[in-house]
């Protein structure tokens, strides 16, 4: 009897024992996608949990049954119309806002690097892909940065199109060189004028082309240099915001 | 809830669609089970999600045929042990340098101060009982009487008879029991 009473309360113990799962759970295990505008054209996105894991333009993403079925099999996860765009991801495509949360998990920490120090890139300004990898602490892998961004899973939202080279030229783009120039011409880069430093005679200080500092420098007072060495050598320091 | 067979046509008419609803339908009993195997609450979470991803992935390369005799309760539930154990065993391969102590090899037994706020004495003191018992008896009790399975599908997570499953819940039980009341068997 008293052995009867015990197991019963036992098994209903053992019962109370069975937690639910939270909420959180199905939201981790199935991703959404919605198709919507961008600055080129609509744009299509894929959000998990922890914010949006994938970002390609419509164009050059193609037909989107492809593009989800490429997404399901590169990263192994369901994918399913969302009911809306994830907080802050069409602001950011207008470019009137800080962006929505990223996912970007799957990737190396080089790699959540070098993207971490590209989304501080300001608009309307370009840093070369050397000055991305010594931001990012590598200073060696510039093209290890170059790889990274062509692979850029959220284009647009960590601005990888104001990565240029060294040299000038704008470079490569994951959807075609047009795409970054348009990208950087809407922004207001003057893309003649990337090489380079641009350094102030009445402040000694010396700017990438495209910093804020470096646009306000009247044409009386504007000395180029090829390279930091040179503007050190003439007496210039590098600028505390742009960093060249 | 949808029963296994409209889960199972779902998965085939719309692998993603069904496997959302395969989810809904068994995240709760995924989740229950998880939490009685890892000691952390977050890491259930954690184990159940990367589970139900690891179901997914094999459900892609599965043929409708396939699909169509699965028994979707304790083939999700086998996935989720499997896991737990690869979890375990890359956590003894590869020691954690980054200071955060390693996935034990059982539940901890004493409940940190949250898990203690999240449920009864009672609860708790079972819940470290039952992380003491030996792999199978603790699974088996689990599954029969946490999550309320039938003997068919414990023997099949456990990959035995239906006798030995019983065998393995009972002498579970049994154990809890002892354990609960050691000054009547002095």
């Amino acid at each position: 009897m008293t052995d009867d009473l015990q197991s019963d309360s036992l098994l209903a113990a053992l019962r109370d024992l069975a937690e639910p799962a939270p909420a959180t759970l199905a939201d981790r295990v199935v991703d959404t996608w919605v198709r919507v505008p961008g600055p080129l054209g609509e744009v299509f996105a894929v959000t998990g949990a922890r914010g949006v894991r994938l970002l390609r333009p419509a164009a050059h993403a193609g037909d989107l049954d492809a593009f989800l079925e490429g997404y399901r099999a590169r990263h192994g996860r369901p994918v399913l119309p969302a009911a809306r765009a994830p907080r802050g991801l069409l602001p950011a495509l207008r470019g009137t806002g800080p962006g929505p949360d990223l996912d970007l998990g799957d990737l190396t920490p080089f790699a959540r690097e070098v993207l971490a120090v590209t989304a501080r890139i300001p608009a309307g300004q370009t840093r070369p892909y050397g000055w991305v990898a010594r931001e990012a602490g590598h200073p060696r892998a510039v093209r290890a940065v170059g790889t990274v961004l062509a692979r850029n899973p959220v284009p647009l939202l960590v601005p990888c199109h104001r990565v240029v080279r060294g040299d000038g030229d704008v470079g490569q783009y994951l959807s075609g060189v047009t795409d970054k120039v348009a990208l950087l011409e809407r922004e207001g880069v003057e893309l003649g004028h990337l090489a380079g430093l641009v350094g102030s005679d009445t402040t000694g200080v010396v700017c990438f082309p495209t910093c804020h500092h470096a646009r306000r420098i009247s044409a009386a007072h504007r000395q180029g240099f090829a390279n930091l060495e040179r503007a050190r050598a003439a007496g210039y320091r590098p600028c505390r915001d742009c960093r060249p | 809830m949808a029963d296994d067979e409209q889960l199972r046509a779902a998965l085939v008419e719309d692998l993603d669609a069904g496997f959302e609803a395969v989810v809904r339908a068994h995240s709760d009993v995924v989740h229950a089970v998880a939490r009685r195997t890892v000691s952390r609450a977050a890491d259930a979470e954690d184990l159940a999600a990367e589970a139900l991803l690891r179901a997914y992935r094999a459900l892609r390369g599965y043929s409708p045929a396939r699909i169509g005799a699965l028994t979707l309760r304790p083939w999700l539930l086998t996935i989720l042990l499997n896991t737990a154990r690869n979890d375990r065993r890359d956590a003894a391969r590869r020691p954690r340098t980054d200071g955060v102590a390693p996935v034990p090899d059982r539940p901890a037994s004493a409940p940190g101060p949250a898990e203690r706020a999240e449920s009864t004495e009672l609860g708790d003191h079972l819940a470290g009982l039952l992380a003491e018992l030996p792999v199978a008896q603790r699974t088996a009790v689990v599954l029969r009487h946490v999550v309320d399975l039938p003997v068919a599908e414990v023997a099949a997570v456990l990959g035995c008879g239906e006798a030995t499953a019983r065998s393995h819940a009972k002498r579970g039980l049994d154990a809890l029991r002892a354990r609960l009341t050691p000054e009547a068997t002095p």
